[in-house]
Protein backbone atom coordinates (compact mmCIF):
# COMPACT_ATOMS: atom_id res chain seq x y z
CA UNK A 1 0.00 0.00 0.00
CA UNK A 2 1.20 2.98 -0.95
CA UNK A 3 1.97 5.72 2.12
CA UNK A 4 -0.92 8.36 2.67
CA UNK A 5 1.24 11.93 3.36
CA UNK A 6 0.60 13.53 6.29
CA UNK A 7 1.37 17.74 7.17
CA UNK A 8 0.78 19.08 10.41
CA UNK A 9 1.35 22.86 11.90
CA UNK A 10 0.61 24.73 14.86
CA UNK A 11 -0.90 27.82 14.23
CA UNK A 12 -2.02 30.16 17.44
CA UNK A 13 -1.58 27.26 19.69
CA UNK A 14 0.80 26.05 22.61
CA UNK A 15 2.41 22.36 20.61
CA UNK A 16 0.19 20.87 23.46
CA UNK A 17 -1.29 19.02 20.49
CA UNK A 18 1.78 17.94 18.69
CA UNK A 19 3.12 16.77 22.01
CA UNK A 20 -0.21 14.67 22.32
CA UNK A 21 0.10 13.10 18.85
CA UNK A 22 3.77 12.08 19.97
CA UNK A 23 2.23 10.64 23.07
CA UNK A 24 0.83 7.49 20.86
CA UNK A 25 4.34 6.09 22.35
CA UNK A 26 5.34 2.81 20.66
CA UNK A 27 2.27 3.07 17.81
CA UNK A 28 4.65 5.99 16.29
CA UNK A 29 6.37 2.92 14.90
CA UNK A 30 2.97 1.57 13.46
CA UNK A 31 2.28 5.09 12.07
CA UNK A 32 5.94 5.46 10.25
CA UNK A 33 4.73 2.72 8.06
CA UNK A 34 1.37 4.09 7.58
CA UNK A 35 2.38 7.59 6.51
CA UNK A 36 5.12 10.16 5.68
CA UNK A 37 5.35 13.42 7.06
CA UNK A 38 5.55 16.77 4.30
CA UNK A 39 5.72 19.87 6.26
CA UNK A 40 5.62 19.53 9.85
CA UNK A 41 7.50 20.40 12.92
CA UNK A 42 7.33 16.93 13.79
CA UNK A 43 10.16 16.13 10.72
CA UNK A 44 10.93 20.11 10.47
CA UNK A 45 9.93 20.16 6.85
CA UNK A 46 9.22 24.04 6.37
CA UNK A 47 7.86 24.12 3.05
CA UNK A 48 4.94 21.65 1.33
CA UNK A 49 6.58 19.52 -1.25
CA UNK A 50 3.57 18.38 -3.34
CA UNK A 51 -0.47 18.01 -2.32
CA UNK A 52 -1.02 16.48 0.66
CA UNK A 53 -3.91 13.50 1.90
CA UNK A 54 -4.17 14.66 5.40
CA UNK A 55 -3.67 18.22 7.22
CA UNK A 56 -3.63 18.81 10.73
CA UNK A 57 -4.25 22.27 12.24
CA UNK A 58 -3.32 22.60 15.89
CA UNK A 59 -4.22 26.16 16.87
CA UNK A 60 -6.70 28.95 16.02
CA UNK A 61 -5.66 32.04 13.74
CA UNK A 62 -4.53 35.08 16.25
CA UNK A 63 -2.54 37.44 12.94
CA UNK A 64 -2.17 37.22 9.60
CA UNK A 65 0.28 34.69 9.19
CA UNK A 66 -1.88 32.00 10.79
CA UNK A 67 -4.73 33.04 8.23
CA UNK A 68 -2.20 32.13 5.67
CA UNK A 69 -0.84 29.57 6.77
CA UNK A 70 -3.89 27.80 7.38
CA UNK A 71 -4.94 28.74 4.24
CA UNK A 72 -1.93 26.78 2.29
CA UNK A 73 -2.85 23.87 4.45
CA UNK A 74 -6.78 24.02 2.88
CA UNK A 75 -5.03 24.46 -0.36
CA UNK A 76 -2.78 21.59 0.00
CA UNK A 77 -4.44 18.88 2.31
CA UNK A 78 -7.75 16.37 0.62
CA UNK A 79 -8.94 16.22 4.39
CA UNK A 80 -8.55 18.93 7.11
CA UNK A 81 -8.75 18.23 10.48
CA UNK A 82 -9.15 21.01 13.27
CA UNK A 83 -7.42 19.21 16.19
CA UNK A 84 -7.86 20.85 20.16
CA UNK A 85 -9.55 23.78 21.27
CA UNK A 86 -7.79 26.17 19.73
CA UNK A 87 -7.89 25.29 16.29
CA UNK A 88 -12.16 24.28 17.10
CA UNK A 89 -12.69 27.90 18.95
CA UNK A 90 -9.95 29.74 19.62
CA UNK A 91 -9.09 28.47 22.81
CA UNK A 92 -7.61 30.14 25.72
CA UNK A 93 -6.38 33.21 23.45
CA UNK A 94 -10.00 33.49 22.63
CA UNK A 95 -10.20 35.29 25.92
CA UNK A 96 -9.20 38.20 24.30
CA UNK A 97 -11.85 38.37 22.07
CA UNK A 98 -14.45 39.76 25.07
CA UNK A 99 -11.89 42.77 25.08
CA UNK A 100 -11.14 45.61 22.94
CA UNK A 101 -7.50 44.75 20.61
CA UNK A 102 -6.23 48.28 21.64
CA UNK A 103 -6.96 47.67 25.16
CA UNK A 104 -5.11 44.22 25.56
CA UNK A 105 -1.71 45.58 23.56
CA UNK A 106 -2.02 48.41 26.04
CA UNK A 107 -1.87 46.39 29.31
CA UNK A 108 0.64 44.00 27.62
CA UNK A 109 2.98 46.52 26.34
CA UNK A 110 2.25 50.02 28.47
CA UNK A 111 0.16 49.71 31.50
CA UNK A 112 0.54 45.90 32.97
CA UNK A 113 2.29 45.61 36.17
CA UNK A 114 5.68 44.21 34.44
CA UNK A 115 5.99 46.72 31.82
CA UNK A 116 4.36 49.83 33.78
CA UNK A 117 7.14 52.35 33.36
CA UNK A 118 9.72 50.46 31.81
CA UNK A 119 8.15 50.73 28.18
CA UNK A 120 9.16 54.83 27.66
CA UNK A 121 8.43 55.29 24.26
CA UNK A 122 5.47 53.96 24.64
CA UNK A 123 6.55 51.06 21.50
CA UNK A 124 3.94 49.08 20.73
CA UNK A 125 5.94 46.16 18.67
CA UNK A 126 4.89 47.07 15.04
CA UNK A 127 7.86 46.11 12.89
CA UNK A 128 6.62 45.15 9.22
CA UNK A 129 8.70 41.75 10.06
CA UNK A 130 5.63 40.87 12.58
CA UNK A 131 2.41 39.23 11.37
CA UNK A 132 0.09 41.99 12.16
CA UNK A 133 -2.16 40.73 14.75
CA UNK A 134 -6.27 39.65 14.32
CA UNK A 135 -8.61 41.91 16.11
CA UNK A 136 -9.81 38.70 17.17
CA UNK A 137 -9.08 35.03 17.49
CA UNK A 138 -10.78 32.92 14.86
CA UNK A 139 -11.83 29.11 15.08
CA UNK A 140 -9.91 27.45 11.84
CA UNK A 141 -13.60 26.32 10.56
CA UNK A 142 -14.48 30.38 10.66
CA UNK A 143 -11.70 30.79 7.94
CA UNK A 144 -11.45 28.22 5.68
CA UNK A 145 -13.51 24.61 5.36
CA UNK A 146 -12.50 22.05 8.28
CA UNK A 147 -13.73 18.39 7.24
CA UNK A 148 -12.67 17.10 10.55
CA UNK A 149 -12.50 18.37 14.69
CA UNK A 150 -11.06 16.80 17.26
CA UNK A 151 -11.79 18.64 20.67
CA UNK A 152 -9.51 17.91 23.97
CA UNK A 153 -6.92 20.65 25.30
CA UNK A 154 -4.51 18.42 24.03
CA UNK A 155 -6.75 15.30 22.54
CA UNK A 156 -5.70 12.32 24.01
CA UNK A 157 -3.27 10.28 21.90
CA UNK A 158 -5.52 7.73 21.81
CA UNK A 159 -8.23 9.79 19.78
CA UNK A 160 -5.19 11.27 17.81
CA UNK A 161 -4.41 7.81 16.88
CA UNK A 162 -7.71 6.57 16.21
CA UNK A 163 -8.81 9.44 13.93
CA UNK A 164 -5.07 9.03 11.96
CA UNK A 165 -5.35 5.39 11.57
CA UNK A 166 -9.37 5.70 10.27
CA UNK A 167 -8.21 8.34 7.62
CA UNK A 168 -5.25 6.49 7.02
CA UNK A 169 -7.27 3.36 6.14
CA UNK A 170 -10.48 4.75 5.48
CA UNK A 171 -12.26 3.21 8.41
CA UNK A 172 -14.91 4.78 10.38
CA UNK A 173 -13.52 5.84 13.09
CA UNK A 174 -14.22 4.99 16.64
CA UNK A 175 -15.03 7.48 19.13
CA UNK A 176 -15.51 6.20 22.59
CA UNK A 177 -17.03 7.93 25.47
CA UNK A 178 -14.27 8.36 27.63
CA UNK A 179 -11.84 9.75 24.90
CA UNK A 180 -14.00 13.19 23.56
CA UNK A 181 -13.60 15.86 26.43
CA UNK A 182 -12.94 19.09 26.00
CA UNK A 183 -10.54 19.85 28.33
CA UNK B 1 -52.69 6.50 46.41
CA UNK B 2 -52.41 8.30 42.79
CA UNK B 3 -54.19 7.56 40.11
CA UNK B 4 -52.71 5.42 37.78
CA UNK B 5 -52.09 6.31 34.22
CA UNK B 6 -51.20 4.73 30.77
CA UNK B 7 -48.63 6.39 28.29
CA UNK B 8 -46.69 5.87 25.44
CA UNK B 9 -42.59 6.50 24.80
CA UNK B 10 -40.78 6.12 22.16
CA UNK B 11 -43.40 2.99 21.19
CA UNK B 12 -42.71 1.56 24.63
CA UNK B 13 -46.30 0.81 26.98
CA UNK B 14 -45.70 2.67 30.30
CA UNK B 15 -46.70 3.82 33.49
CA UNK B 16 -47.14 6.63 35.73
CA UNK B 17 -49.22 8.69 38.31
CA UNK B 18 -51.50 11.81 37.72
CA UNK B 19 -49.75 15.03 38.51
CA UNK B 20 -46.13 13.46 37.76
CA UNK B 21 -44.44 15.37 35.37
CA UNK B 22 -43.38 13.56 32.12
CA UNK B 23 -39.78 13.61 33.03
CA UNK B 24 -40.29 11.83 36.31
CA UNK B 25 -42.41 9.71 35.08
CA UNK B 26 -39.95 8.46 31.85
CA UNK B 27 -37.39 8.06 34.86
CA UNK B 28 -39.21 5.77 36.66
CA UNK B 29 -39.85 3.77 33.29
CA UNK B 30 -36.13 3.62 32.51
CA UNK B 31 -35.91 6.17 29.81
CA UNK B 32 -34.01 9.42 30.11
CA UNK B 33 -34.91 12.59 28.64
CA UNK B 34 -32.27 14.59 29.00
CA UNK B 35 -32.73 18.17 30.85
CA UNK B 36 -30.90 20.91 32.60
CA UNK B 37 -32.48 23.54 33.99
CA UNK B 38 -34.67 21.09 35.41
CA UNK B 39 -34.21 20.00 38.97
CA UNK B 40 -36.24 16.88 40.29
CA UNK B 41 -38.55 18.23 43.57
CA UNK B 42 -38.35 21.67 42.77
CA UNK B 43 -41.23 23.79 40.27
CA UNK B 44 -40.21 23.56 37.32
CA UNK B 45 -39.64 26.33 35.00
CA UNK B 46 -39.49 25.50 31.83
CA UNK B 47 -35.81 27.89 31.26
CA UNK B 48 -33.91 25.19 28.94
CA UNK B 49 -36.09 23.90 26.59
CA UNK B 50 -33.66 20.44 26.27
CA UNK B 51 -36.56 18.48 27.18
CA UNK B 52 -38.31 19.01 24.94
CA UNK B 53 -40.75 15.81 23.64
CA UNK B 54 -43.35 15.83 21.19
CA UNK B 55 -46.57 14.94 23.07
CA UNK B 56 -49.76 13.53 20.86
CA UNK B 57 -47.35 15.32 17.97
CA UNK B 58 -46.92 18.70 19.69
CA UNK B 59 -43.63 19.75 20.79
CA UNK B 60 -43.54 20.47 24.73
CA UNK B 61 -41.30 20.60 27.45
CA UNK B 62 -41.62 17.19 29.40
CA UNK B 63 -39.90 19.21 32.55
CA UNK B 64 -42.98 21.21 32.94
CA UNK B 65 -45.96 19.23 30.93
CA UNK B 66 -47.70 16.67 34.27
CA UNK B 67 -49.02 12.86 32.60
CA UNK B 68 -52.27 12.26 31.07
CA UNK B 69 -53.68 8.97 30.06
CA UNK B 70 -53.08 7.71 26.78
CA UNK B 71 -50.08 10.58 26.08
CA UNK B 72 -48.36 9.21 23.23
CA UNK B 73 -45.17 10.99 23.40
CA UNK B 74 -41.67 10.81 21.08
CA UNK B 75 -38.60 11.50 22.95
CA UNK B 76 -35.34 9.84 20.77
CA UNK B 77 -36.78 11.15 17.21
CA UNK B 78 -33.64 12.57 14.82
CA UNK B 79 -35.90 15.54 14.26
CA UNK B 80 -35.87 15.94 18.58
CA UNK B 81 -32.10 14.85 18.95
CA UNK B 82 -31.05 17.77 16.62
CA UNK B 83 -33.06 20.35 18.24
CA UNK B 84 -31.56 19.28 21.92
CA UNK B 85 -28.39 19.43 20.19
CA UNK B 86 -28.69 22.75 18.90
CA UNK B 87 -29.66 23.96 21.79
CA UNK B 88 -26.76 23.00 23.67
CA UNK B 89 -24.58 24.33 20.28
CA UNK B 90 -26.67 27.78 21.19
CA UNK B 91 -25.21 27.80 24.97
CA UNK B 92 -22.12 26.72 24.37
CA UNK B 93 -21.79 29.90 21.46
CA UNK B 94 -23.57 32.63 23.06
CA UNK B 95 -21.83 32.76 26.40
CA UNK B 96 -17.84 32.05 26.61
CA UNK B 97 -17.02 28.58 27.42
CA UNK B 98 -13.44 28.19 27.77
CA UNK B 99 -13.48 24.27 29.09
CA UNK B 100 -9.97 24.21 29.74
CA UNK B 101 -9.80 26.17 32.32
CA UNK B 102 -13.02 26.15 33.86
CA UNK B 103 -13.24 24.73 37.52
CA UNK B 104 -16.51 23.24 36.77
CA UNK B 105 -14.80 21.20 33.99
CA UNK B 106 -15.63 17.08 33.85
CA UNK B 107 -18.70 18.05 36.56
CA UNK B 108 -20.70 20.97 34.42
CA UNK B 109 -24.04 19.49 33.15
CA UNK B 110 -23.95 21.73 30.20
CA UNK B 111 -20.71 20.25 28.92
CA UNK B 112 -21.72 16.53 30.31
CA UNK B 113 -24.76 17.33 27.94
CA UNK B 114 -22.46 18.11 24.62
CA UNK B 115 -20.45 15.19 25.03
CA UNK B 116 -23.77 13.28 25.42
CA UNK B 117 -24.72 14.64 22.25
CA UNK B 118 -21.42 13.97 20.52
CA UNK B 119 -20.79 17.60 19.72
CA UNK B 120 -17.15 17.93 18.47
CA UNK B 121 -17.62 21.77 16.81
CA UNK B 122 -20.88 23.93 17.07
CA UNK B 123 -22.67 25.27 14.13
CA UNK B 124 -22.93 28.07 15.34
CA UNK B 125 -20.49 31.27 15.14
CA UNK B 126 -18.97 31.60 18.54
CA UNK B 127 -20.21 35.40 19.98
CA UNK B 128 -17.57 35.93 22.31
CA UNK B 129 -20.28 38.42 24.18
CA UNK B 130 -18.26 40.72 27.03
CA UNK B 131 -19.27 39.38 30.30
CA UNK B 132 -18.24 40.44 34.40
CA UNK B 133 -17.40 38.28 37.00
CA UNK B 134 -18.52 39.10 40.52
CA UNK B 135 -15.42 38.41 42.56
CA UNK B 136 -16.16 40.98 45.32
CA UNK B 137 -18.70 38.52 47.67
CA UNK B 138 -16.86 36.94 50.41
CA UNK B 139 -18.03 33.01 49.65
CA UNK B 140 -19.49 32.79 46.03
CA UNK B 141 -17.43 33.85 42.70
CA UNK B 142 -20.40 34.72 39.97
CA UNK B 143 -19.49 34.35 36.41
CA UNK B 144 -21.36 35.75 33.96
CA UNK B 145 -19.62 34.23 31.31
CA UNK B 146 -21.07 31.09 31.83
CA UNK B 147 -24.20 31.82 33.31
CA UNK B 148 -27.34 29.64 30.99
CA UNK B 149 -29.51 31.58 32.86
CA UNK B 150 -31.31 27.68 34.17
CA UNK B 151 -32.41 29.82 36.71
CA UNK B 152 -31.94 27.44 39.38
CA UNK B 153 -30.69 29.16 41.63
CA UNK B 154 -33.01 31.91 42.06
CA UNK B 155 -35.61 29.09 42.66
CA UNK B 156 -33.76 27.48 45.14
CA UNK B 157 -30.52 29.27 47.28
CA UNK B 158 -32.87 31.51 50.03
CA UNK B 159 -31.88 32.77 53.37
CA UNK B 160 -33.45 31.91 56.67
CA UNK B 161 -36.08 33.99 55.96
CA UNK B 162 -37.03 33.15 52.43
CA UNK B 163 -34.76 35.87 50.82
CA UNK B 164 -33.68 34.86 47.26
CA UNK B 165 -29.79 35.44 47.27
CA UNK B 166 -29.94 35.34 43.81
CA UNK B 167 -32.26 37.68 41.32
CA UNK B 168 -32.35 38.65 37.98
CA UNK B 169 -30.49 42.41 37.30
CA UNK B 170 -30.98 43.69 33.63
CA UNK B 171 -33.74 42.73 31.27
CA UNK B 172 -34.25 41.51 28.04
CA UNK B 173 -31.33 40.07 25.94
CA UNK B 174 -29.44 41.70 28.19
CA UNK B 175 -30.55 40.08 30.97
CA UNK B 176 -28.08 38.62 33.93
CA UNK B 177 -28.44 36.55 37.86
CA UNK B 178 -26.96 38.35 40.56
CA UNK B 179 -25.83 37.96 43.45
CA UNK B 180 -27.96 40.40 45.86
CA UNK B 181 -24.30 41.42 47.72
CA UNK B 182 -25.54 42.22 51.17
CA UNK B 183 -27.20 39.23 51.67
CA UNK B 184 -24.36 37.21 49.90
CA UNK B 185 -22.36 38.41 53.07
CA UNK B 186 -24.05 36.51 55.21
CA UNK B 187 -25.24 33.75 53.40
CA UNK B 188 -24.23 30.74 55.53
CA UNK B 189 -21.21 27.89 54.22
CA UNK B 190 -23.92 25.17 53.66
CA UNK B 191 -25.88 27.43 51.35
CA UNK B 192 -22.42 28.93 49.59
CA UNK B 193 -22.05 25.18 48.65
CA UNK B 194 -25.68 24.38 47.79
CA UNK B 195 -25.50 27.24 45.49
CA UNK B 196 -21.97 26.13 43.77
CA UNK B 197 -23.54 22.49 43.39
CA UNK B 198 -27.20 23.03 42.43
CA UNK B 199 -25.69 25.47 39.23
CA UNK B 200 -25.53 22.93 36.40
CA UNK B 201 -21.97 24.84 34.74
CA UNK B 202 -19.70 26.85 36.31
CA UNK B 203 -21.63 30.30 36.45
CA UNK B 204 -21.47 29.84 40.64
CA UNK B 205 -18.12 29.16 42.73
CA UNK B 206 -17.08 28.36 45.73
CA UNK B 207 -13.98 30.10 46.61
CA UNK B 208 -10.86 28.30 47.49
CA UNK B 209 -12.49 25.15 45.97
CA UNK B 210 -11.42 24.85 42.76
CA UNK B 211 -9.82 21.71 41.06
CA UNK B 212 -10.08 19.54 43.78
CA UNK B 213 -10.80 16.80 42.21
CA UNK B 214 -8.25 15.17 39.36
CA UNK B 215 -9.46 14.35 35.80
CA UNK B 216 -10.36 10.97 35.76
CA UNK B 217 -12.29 11.28 39.28
CA UNK B 218 -15.08 13.88 37.90
CA UNK B 219 -18.52 13.44 37.38
CA UNK B 220 -18.49 12.65 33.96
CA UNK B 221 -15.15 11.41 32.71
CA UNK B 222 -16.39 8.18 32.59
CA UNK B 223 -20.13 8.34 32.24
CA UNK B 224 -22.95 9.90 30.23
CA UNK B 225 -24.98 12.19 32.56
CA UNK B 226 -28.09 10.47 32.29
CA UNK B 227 -27.25 7.11 32.23
CA UNK B 228 -27.96 6.12 35.69
CA UNK B 229 -31.77 6.33 34.60
CA UNK B 230 -31.94 4.33 31.30
CA UNK B 231 -33.46 1.05 31.01
CA UNK B 232 -33.89 1.63 27.14
CA UNK B 233 -32.05 4.11 25.44
CA UNK B 234 -30.43 5.52 22.71
S1 LIG C 1 -19.45 25.96 32.43
FE1 LIG C 1 -19.30 23.92 31.54
S2 LIG C 1 -19.42 24.27 29.34
FE2 LIG C 1 -18.95 26.24 30.30
S3 LIG C 1 -16.73 26.40 30.29
FE3 LIG C 1 -17.28 25.46 32.23
S4 LIG C 1 -17.18 23.25 31.84
FE4 LIG C 1 -17.24 24.25 29.86
S1 LIG D 1 -25.88 31.05 37.95
FE1 LIG D 1 -25.97 28.88 37.47
S2 LIG D 1 -27.87 28.21 38.47
FE2 LIG D 1 -27.98 30.42 38.34
S3 LIG D 1 -29.05 30.83 36.41
FE3 LIG D 1 -26.85 30.91 35.95
S4 LIG D 1 -26.41 28.85 35.26
FE4 LIG D 1 -28.35 28.71 36.34
S1 LIG E 1 -35.29 20.84 31.53
FE1 LIG E 1 -37.24 21.21 30.76
S2 LIG E 1 -37.08 23.20 29.98
FE2 LIG E 1 -35.14 22.90 30.93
Amino acid sequence: MEKKVVATSSLAGCFGCHMSLLDIDERILELIELVEFDKSPVNDVKKFSRRVDIGLIEGGCCNEENVHVLKEFRAQCKVLVSVGECAIMGGLQAIRNTIPLKECLDEAYLNGPSVKGCNEESIIPNDEELPVILNKVYPCHEIVKIDYHLPGCPPSADLIWNALRALVLDEKMEMPYELVKYD
Amino acid sequence: MNQILKFKLDGVECMGYKDQYITNAAAENGFYIPTLCNIPGVKPRGACRICNVRVNGKLMTACTTPLANGMVIECQTEELKDLRKAIIELMLTEGNHFCPSCEKSGNCELQALAYRFNITVPRFKYQFPERDIEASHPKLIKDHNRCILCKRCIRVIKDEQGRNIFAFGKRGNRITINIDTELANDISDENARMAYEICPVGAILLRENAFREPIGKRKFDHVPIGIEMERFHK
